[in-house]
This record gives C-alpha cells, sequence and structure tokens, in this order.
C-alpha cells in the first residue's frame, strides 16, 4: 500500500496560539479515516491545510504526490471537501450547481456525468429545483455530489453529519460506504461516534494538535470507540500532556 | 476502480482561466435573475437618492445642471457600494468562497469573474438610473461620452472595490468595513469621472477633458493591476 497523504512535523499557528503541534499524519489509497477530537483539537485546520484553503507555517505535506503548498492546484484537483457548510448556491438548481462546478474543474461533455451523480446521492428527480428549497439533508448529500464531480482520489469531509436528523445521516452514510467501496481514500472528522464506528477502517485521536494514537477498525472493541478515545484523552492527560503540548 | 464510469466525461490537465472567469459571471447572472436581491437592492437605493436629492435641492436649472455630475456620482457609487457588499457576502455566508477557493484554478480567474458581474450590475443600475434621472431633473444627460465615463468610472470602482470586498467579508464589521476602506482608495477614480461627467454636461470640448479620461483609465489600469497581483493573498489563510 502506498500513502496518498503523508504529514510530516506540521505546525500552525494563528497569532500566538499554536493549534498544530508537529503533526505527523499518514493515510494509505482506500483507507477511510476519521479524525477524533474535542473542539479545538485542530481537527478543521488540518483539514483547511490539507485542503489547500489554509496555509501552514511549517512542515511537509504531500497528496497525491504533489507537494502543498506548492502545487495546490493540482492537489486541488485530487481532492474532493465535504464541511457542515453545503457549499452550494441557493439560487441555482442542483443541476446548475454541480454545472458550475464542473466548469470550475475544467470538465466538458459532462452533462451525462451530473445525471450520473443525481442519480448516486438520490436527487435526479429534483435537478431542476433551486438549492434553497431543498431540506438540510438534502443539501449536505448534493454537497457530496459537488465533492465527487471530478472523480477526486481524496475525500476530505469536515463534520458532514452537523445538523442532520437521523434519516438525512443514514442516507449520508450510505452515500459514504458507496465511495468508500469504489476505492477512494476518505478523511473525516466527526463528534458522533456511533456512526463513524460503523464507517471508517482506521480511527486516529487528534488531541492538542498532534495525533496521539491510531487505531485500526478491526482491532477495536465493538461499540467501544468512544472508550478507546477517552482511554486515550486519559492516557495524555495523565501523562502531563497539557503541559507538554503547551 | 473509476468512480466515474460513463458519459465521455473529459477532466482537462488545468482549468482554463477563462472558462473558470466565465464560469463565475454566468453563475452569479443566473443567481441575480432568480434571486433579484443585488440589482433591486442597489436600484431602490438609487432612485431614492435621486429623489431626495430632486425635492430636496430646488434649484434653478442652471445650478442644477451644475450638480448633475455629483449627483449621479454620489448615487452611483452609493448604490455600487451596496452591491459589492452583498455579491461576497453571498459568497461567504454559505461558505461557497472556500467551493470556490477549492476549484484547481489560478484564483485570479475567480476574482476576474466577480469583477465582471459586478460591473454589469453596477452598469445594468446606471442605465436604469439615467433616463429617470434625465425626467426627473427635465435635462438630457444621455450622451456617448458619458456613458464612456461611467463605464470607465464603474471599472475603477469594481475592480479595487471587489477586492476590497473580499478582503472585508472576512471581518464581522464587514458592512462598515468596506466603504471605510473603498471610499478613500477610490477618491481619484470618484474625482475624475465628476469632473469629466460635468465637463461633457456643460458642453466642454473633449480636449479640455482628455486629462481627466487619462486620469481614468490609468487608474483603471493601477486598480486593475493591483487586484490581479494581490488578490490570492487576500483571500487566503
Amino acid at each position: 500500500m502506498t500513502a496518498i497523504i503523508e504529514v510530516r512535523n506540521l505546525i500552525k499557528r494563528f497569532g500566538h496560539k499554536q493549534v498544530l503541534r508537529k503533526l505527523n499524519f499518514s493515510v494509505q489509497q482506500g483507507e477511510f479515516v476519521a479524525l477524533l477530537g474535542s473542539n479545538g483539537a485542530g481537527k478543521t485546520t488540518l483539514l483547511r491545510i490539507l485542503s489547500s484553503l489554509s496555509k501552514p507555517n511549517y512542515g511537509e505535506i504531500q497528496i497525491a504526490g504533489y507537494y502543498l503548498p506548492g502545487q495546490s492546484a493540482q492537489v486541488r484537483k485530487k481532492l474532493g471537501v465535504v464541511s457542515h457548510l453545503p457549499l452550494l448556491y441557493g439560487d441555482l438548481s442542483a443541476e446548475e450547481n454541480l454545472k458550475f462546478y464542473g466548469r470550475l474543474y475544467g470538465l466538458s461533455n459532462f452533462q451525462n456525468h451530473i445525471e450520473e451523480i443525481l442519480q448516486l446521492v438520490g436527487l435526479l428527480k429534483r435537478k431542476k429545483d433551486l438549492v434553497r428549497t431543498f431540506s438540510r439533508g438534502m443539501q449536505q448529500r448534493l454537497a457530496i455530489g459537488r465533492a465527487i464531480i471530478h472523480d477526486p482520489e481524496v475525500l476530505l469531509l469536515d463534520e458532514p453529519h452537523t445538523g442532520l436528523d437521523q434519516d438525512a445521516a443514514n442516507m449520508l452514510d450510505t452515500l459514504l460506504q458507496e465511495i468508500a467501496s469504489r476505492g477512494r481514500t476518505v478523511v473525516m472528522t466527526s463528534h458522533d461516534f456511533p456512526r463513524v464506528a460503523n464507517l471508517a477502517t482506521r480511527f486516529d485521536v487528534l488531541y492538542k494538535g498532534k495525533i496521539h494514537a491510531s487505531k485500526l477498525a478491526k482491532d477495536l472493541p465493538q461499540h467501544g470507540l468512544l472508550a478507546y478515545y477517552q482511554s486515550i484523552v486519559d492516557e495524555i492527560d495523565s501523562e502531563g500532556g497539557n503541559q507538554g503540548a503547551a | 476502480m473509476k468512480l466515474i464510469q460513463k458519459g465521455g466525461i473529459k477532466v482537462q490537465p488545468k482549468t482554463s482561466f477563462f472558462k473558470a472567469m466565465f464560469a463565475v459571471v454566468w453563475k452569479d447572472l443566473i443567481a441575480e435573475l432568480r434571486g433579484k436581491e443585488l440589482i433591486s437592492a442597489m436600484l431602490v437605493f438609487a432612485l431614492l437618492v435621486i429623489f431626495i436629492f430632486n425635492f430636496a435641492l430646488e434649484l434653478d436649472p442652471k445650478t442644477r445642471s451644475a450638480l448633475t455630475a455629483g449627483i449621479l456620482w454620489v448615487t452611483i457609487i452609493f448604490a455600487g457600494n451596496l452591491g459589492l457588499n452583498r455579491s461576497m457576502a453571498v459568497e461567504k455566508d454559505r461558505g461557497c468562497l472556500d467551493g470556490l477557493l477549492l476549484a484547481p484554478v489560478d484564483r485570479t480567474a475567480i476574482y476576474f469573474g466577480k469583477s465582471i458581474a459586478n460591473w454589469i450590475f453596477m452598469l445594468i443600475v446606471a442605465m436604469i438610473v439615467l433616463p429617470i434621472y434625465s425626467i426627473l431633473y427635465n435635462t438630457n444627460i444621455i450622451s456617448p461620452a458619458l456613458l464612456l465615463v461611467i463605464l470607465l468610472g464603474s471599472e475603477g470602482y469594481v475592480a479595487i472595490g471587489t477586492l476590497l470586498a473580499s478582503m472585508a467579508v472576512q471581518a464581522r464589521t464587514r458592512d462598515i468595513l468596506l466603504p471605510i476602506l473603498l471610499f478613500p482608495v477610490i477618491l481619484p477614480v470618484l474625482i475624475a469621472s465628476v469632473k469629466a461627467s460635468s465637463g461633457i454636461l456643460s458642453g466642454f470640448p473633449f480636449s479640455d477633458l482628455q486629462t481627466w479620461f487619462n486620469l481614468l483609465i490609468v487608474y483603471d489600469i493601477i486598480f486593475t493591476s493591483v487586484a490581479f497581483m494581490v488578490f490570492d493573498s487576500v483571500v487566503e489563510e
């Protein structure tokens, strides 16, 4: 297996606050990695740096063979990004939104492809409807469609379940499983432990700007993700993780 | 395994600058056609200003004529400020600015796309305001030379205005921040536009106004070039 994402000694500061502290992170092709951590741990910052929306202060980042920030345009071509905001235009229809992003990604002859994507996310019948008339769950599914329109090798998801009801979250999970089953690499942050426990193949604990532990799903006892996470956090705190991190 | 299997889709090695730019223009025009948020706000504001000036300044025709250029540009500039603020706020509020920045394209294509769309909106408002102004103030102000001044003046305004709106939209106080940043910077363009418009409406020959036209063209080039160079840094986190 080859690493599709390789991060070494990543440091990110906002003013005097150091959010990422010499973080090391590696993802193999085809893995579904869940980044677990409390608010302020640095999950979103890490994903924003990986997606080239934010520049690191220090560190090496390689994604799909390209380096950040120097080759950010090439990296962006390999990435699909979904955040808790849909990044969609309410006054455009579902089809028009995908058409717009398709053009931005340099796609051509993609009308059939848009229909395939809409079919995949279950919105083909609503393709002519304005996005502002969609429910939160439908918008999030369309956001996934937007993120995969250029067939990216890596999908980055920042708390995609935020604000979704049970049904919508279940539909989103089915969609993510479908994408992962097609060999795509997925990195997702979430606070929803039961949900990610059923999705991810690996769990990394990000705490105070560092990846402190990593566990494969097959090595995790059933319903044990929260206990595993809590044990890691307790261990770091008892070892003086606070002091060390500061 | 390829997620995309059918449809003969082609992913270009690099998105064309112009394709991306026109995609942004197309998106803004379609969205505005549906929502009508931007132009309607600009137009209502512009018409209110003209009405207020018309009834507040009960002047003789000669004085009124002398004030026309000033009133016209105050109207255009303040209405334009509303449009610039709204244009970037739409991108920021739903996270769409991130969506644009994630595209594998030269980010200045996004800037030019937004600028061109803003320019079109400003010109549409100006084209509606001019005949209404002519009727209300009983003076024909529509002339090719004046249209050229509006074209040049509004280009300089949106060139730097779109850049500053991209900066201001990151702040909580974006609504008040944009005019504070923009108006001092835009002063040379505003002065040149008012002077050139005033000269045209007073019937001065073009040779007398050439200095103001030159100033407008120079500032348009400077503002556009500066925005082209720094936009990537402005939107960078």
